[in-house]
This record gives C-alpha cells, structure tokens and sequence, in this order.
C-alpha cells in the first residue's frame, strides 16, 4: 500500500467516484438503521428489566451446573436403558408425524398450487389456513392434542402431524407451483383431461423434490420432538424436563449426549438419501 | 390430417406405412423386453420402499404408543376443545362480548411486546456471535482445519440442542424473566445463524479475497474487505428469517417461566380460562403473521436490491 504515490492513488480514486465516495444518503441509512437497532435493544433492556447484577451470579451458577455435568452418566444400566427406549419414542414421533403430515398436507398443496386449482377463493382459503396452522408452535399443538388423546408419545405424533400439516402445505404448494408447465400440457394436448396432467405430467416432476423436503423435515422433527415432552406428550424431552428440574446433572448432560448422536446420525441418514434421490441439488 | 382423412383405407394405410419405419420383429422384440424390465425395476423399487416404510411405520407405531382405537373413541373432543374455547357472542350484544373476551388485551398486548422484544435481542445478539463465527468456521477462509472443526462443532452443538432446554437450564442459573429467554434464543440463534452464514461464506467468489490478501492485508483485512461486503445481503435476509422463528419461540419460552406471552397462555389452558386461551392464541397467529408479512417484504426488497446491484 505504501509504495502507492498518492496522485496514482488520487487518480484512481477520481476514475471510480462510486467506490471511493459513497453519497452521504446510503451512509446517513446504515448510520440510522444500526442506531435504530442498538435503540431498539436498549429499550428492550429497559422494557424487560434485564437484571444485569444477575449476570455474574448466573454465570457462576452455570458454570458450576457444567462442572457438576460431567462426565454424562445415566446412573444404572436400568436408567440407561429407559433412555434409550425415551430416544426411540422420540424418534417413532418424528417419523411418524413427518408421514402424517405429509400424506395430509399433499392433497390440501394441490388445492394451495395456482397451477392446479385455478380458483381464487380456493387458494385463498387453502393458503390463509395452512399460514394458520403454522403460526401455532408445536408446544401449544402437543398441549391440545396432550388433552384429548391423553398423556404420552401418541399426542407428541398428533401435534408434529399438526404443525408439519402446515409447513408442508406451504413448501409443497410452492414446489408444485415452481414446476415446468410443458409436460402438463403435453398430456392435455394428447387428450388427457386437467386430472391426467396433474397425475402424469406434474406429480413424476415434483414428487422428487417434495420428498427430499421431507426427509430434511424429518430431521428437524426430531430435534422439536425432543422438547414436546416439556409438556407431558413423550419422549426424550419428558426425562430431560424431569431430570434438569430435580438437578441430576450427569443424567442431563447423558441425555443432551443422546439427543446430539440421535440427531446427527439421522441427519446423515436423511442426507445420504436425499442425495441418492435427487442428487446435489439444494433444499429450498 | 385433413388430406389423409380423404384418402381410402388401405390408401391411408400404405402412406401410413411408410411413413413409420417398421423394425424386424426381433429388434422389436428386444426393446419391448428392455422397456418391460426396466418398468419391472422400477415397480420393484418403488414396491421395495413402500414395504419397508410400511414396516418402520408400523415399528414406529408400536414404539410410539400409538393406538387408533383410543384415537378414533376420543377424537370428538379435537374439534370440541376447539368448540369451548372458542368465545360466545350473541346478535344483541356482540361488541359486550367483544370486550368480555378481549379482557385482558392491555396485559396480553404488553406482553406480546416482551415476546417480540425477547425474539428480538436474542436474534441480534445470536447474529453477533454467529457472524463473528461463520468466518472461524469457512475452510476458504481459514487454513487451520482445527480452528474449522472446533468451531462447526460448537455451533452444530449450539443448534441441536432446542431453545427451550437451554432455557429450561437458564431459568435455573439466572432466576425467571425475560433474560434466560433471551440467552437461550440468542445461543440457539448463533448456532443456526453460524451454520448458514457459513455456509453462505464457502460459496464466495475467492477473487477479491486474493486480491486483499495479495495486496497485503491482514486476516481482519480479507475478512472486511474480501468477503463481506459479498455477503451482507444473504446474511440479513437469513437473520431476518430467523427473527421470524424465534418469534414463534419466544412466544412459547413462558412455558418453562423464560418471560413473553407463554406463561399467560399455559397458565390458562392448565386452568381451563377456555375463552382466554382462543384470545390469547388469536393474538400469538396475529403477531407472527403480521411479523411474517413485514420481513418477507423487506427480504423481497434486500434481494431485489442485491439483483438490481449486480
């Protein structure tokens, strides 16, 4: 930089005005768009009445949680087994509700997709429904469903069922509507009907990409499965809840352990088949 | 077509016949059994896989307590808890019941602001730490495949664990509120920010870094100039999407006592408040589809931008 002479720097600086010298106005918008962030959680600071003397207490009280959590240890063979039966409720719920919620959502995307059902009202209706269902987390499903079907892995099913119903509904739908029209419309000019296309030239088109979406899915359901437990529908997040409220420390840390393996083991499973199904492509 | 509907029969049939090149039958053959088996295989997959995801999902069922029975004698309460919980309001005094039901809207209006708020810190503060991260865990970034792994490590550790449990842990060290909420969105927030920031950095173009680095600048250096200003837009449309999960989070951090509108709702399920329970629910879809609306525009706008800039 320094054996730069400084009218060769001055001329280049004149022969590229738009890098050199940004116009006060973009500067003044980051200036005031960065002080308006730091305000806004400043004011968060003052509005939540963050307890900053907390700070240091708390930290020192963590700390000694992640002492006291190593090295994990499930207690007995009995506990670990226990466990290891709450890991495989917990999985059975992701898997399970990802079906589920895919099986149901894929006739209600159909309705959702403009290319398939022309109707306005139809694909108003179908879409402000599914955004519905997806603005309500999946804690608050696995509380409903713990209500009716009673405590236990089959309401942790029913709510991962529930709140994918909706994130499906919406990727597929969009997925259906991203897909090339022509062979639809090579079907109808070869005299199929709306439904011939739809079956022969959407479905084989998108029905690749859908399930590579699910498959991802599957994986992020296991991580949320492992926290409906919170509220009393099973799986591993209801021993976790348990053991983290009576402070048994090592059996926490065996159980975060588990819950690490059991989600990286699945998501190279997912992985591997979502390569063989669609290759390197992207999961929107 | 129109000539050779006038043609007659076997007129149409000669023209036909030379038209199409005919193959010896047993060419014909071959391609018949090769499309036969290769149709065959397929089947035969597809067969494959239903079995055996028809067998997990029985294994899983078995697993899951899953029993249709009980399902299929208590289902009407589904629709029926939606039924009590939904508020009463007759023709004469609709705006009375109105304001019956929406009692509590100051209280819960406050206490939406919290769980926005809460959604809010903890995603800035986790954007922070993520995008000092991203750039520790980019191996074009970064020769010391160490510094590479420990820091993926720490950040898949980061976002594997859900929110809640570390807020579960958090209301322990630091007492109940809004800060182990905070804490816990903005730790699960870094992971899953510093995994796609990451991401985003791997796929750069390496050009202007080597130039940077060519022309002598510092690590700090290539990072600033090099590779950010090639980011910048992919990272805030990624922060933003964040902001709009953490905000379906937050609203349910008052669970396990992490501050927002969620101790409110629990509170009145568990004490079956069924009018209060539909208000509160109205609110929470309200806020986080407004909240949706707002950034996928602004996101739509940062893209647009990006577009327009190249």
């Amino acid at each position: 930089m320094k054996s730069f002479s400084s009218d060769a720097q001055a001329a280049i600086v004149e022969r590229y005005p738009a890098v050199f010298r940004s116009g006060w106005w973009s500067r003044a918008k980051i200036t005031i768009g960065l002080s308006a962030a730091v305000a806004l959680f400043l004011f968060g600071i003052a509005q939540l009445d963050i307890p900053f003397h907390r700070l240091s207490d708390g930290m020192a009280r963590l700390g000694g949680f992640l002492r006291l959590m190593l090295p994990p240890d499930p207690g007995s063979w009995a506990e670990a087994l226990k466990y290891l039966n709450a890991l495989g409720e917990t999985v059975s719920i992701a898997f399970l509700g990802t079906l589920g919620g895919a099986l149901l959502a894929l006739p209600v995307a159909l309705l959702a997709a403009r290319n398939v059902v022309a109707n306005r009202i139809v694909h108003f209706f179908s879409r402000r429904s599914l955004d519905t269902i997806r603005g309500v987390d999946i804690l608050i499903w696995a509380l409903i469903w713990v209500g009716v079907v009673g405590l236990g892995p089959f309401a942790g099913i029913l709510a991962v069922i529930c709140s994918d119903f909706g994130t499906f509904g919406k990727l597929f739908s969009e997925a259906i509507e991203a897909a090339d029209k022509n062979p639809a419309e090579g079907v109808r000019s070869a005299g199929g009907n709306h439904l011939h296309g739809v079956r022969f030239g959407l479905l084989p088109q998108v029905f690749p990409i859908l399930l590579s979406q699910v498959l991802y899915y599957f994986e992020s359901n296991t991580r949320s499965a492992t926290i409906i437990g919170i509220v009393g529908a099973g799986g591993i997040g209801l021993q976790l809840a348990e053991q983290i409220r009576v402070l048994e420390w090592q059996k926490v840390s065996f159980l975060i352990l588990l819950i690490l393996i059991a989600v990286s083991a699945i998501d190279w499973i997912s992985g591997k088949l979502r390569f063989a199904i669609i290759g390197q492509r992207a999961v929107a | 077509m129109g000539r050779s509907r006038d043609l007659p029969i076997p007129a149409l049939e000669k023209s036909m016949r030379t038209a199409v090149p005919e193959f010896p039958e047993a060419r014909l053959q071959e391609l018949a059994d090769r499309y036969a088996a290769a149709v065959a295989a397929k089947r035969r997959r597809v067969w494959l896989g239903s079995a055996v995801l028809i067998v997990a999902a029985l294994a899983a069922g078995w697993m899951g307590d899953v029993d249709l029975w009980k399902f299929a004698e208590n289902f009407w309460r589904f629709p029926a808890y939606f039924a009590s919980i939904a508020p009463t309001f007759s023709f004469s005094s609709a705006w009375n019941d109105l304001s019956e039901w929406l009692w509590g809207l100051p209280r819960w209006t406050l206490l939406l602001g919290d769980t926005l708020l809460i959604a809010y810190m903890g995603t800035l503060s986790g954007a922070i730490c993520g995008f000092v991260l991203c750039f520790l865990a980019s191996a074009n970034l970064v020769r010391s495949r160490t510094i590479v792994f420990v820091t993926r490590r720490l950040l898949e550790f980061c976002r594997t664990v859900p929110d809640i449990v570390f807020a579960l842990i958090f209301v322990l060290a630091f007492g109940l509120g809004p800060l182990p909420g905070v804490l816990a969105i903005a730790i699960h927030t870094t992971g899953a920010l510093g995994k796609q920031f990451a991401e985003v950095v791997e796929n750069i173009d390496n050009k202007p870094i080597e130039g940077v680095a060519a022309s002598g600048g510092s690590w700090i250096q290539i990072v600033r100039f090099g590779a950010v200003p090639q980011v910048l837009s992919n990272f805030v449309s990624y922060a933003l999407l964040r902001f709009e999960i953490n905000v379906r989070g937050a609203a349910v951090m008052g669970f396990v006592g992490a501050g927002g509108i969620g101790q409110d709702l629990i509170e009145s399920v568990r004490k079956f408040y069924y009018s209060d329970v539909s208000a509160i629910l109205l609110l929470i879809i309200v806020t986080v589809m407004l909240i949706d609306f707002i950034t996928e525009r602004v996101r739509h706008r940062l893209l647009g931008l990006e577009g327009a800039g190249a």
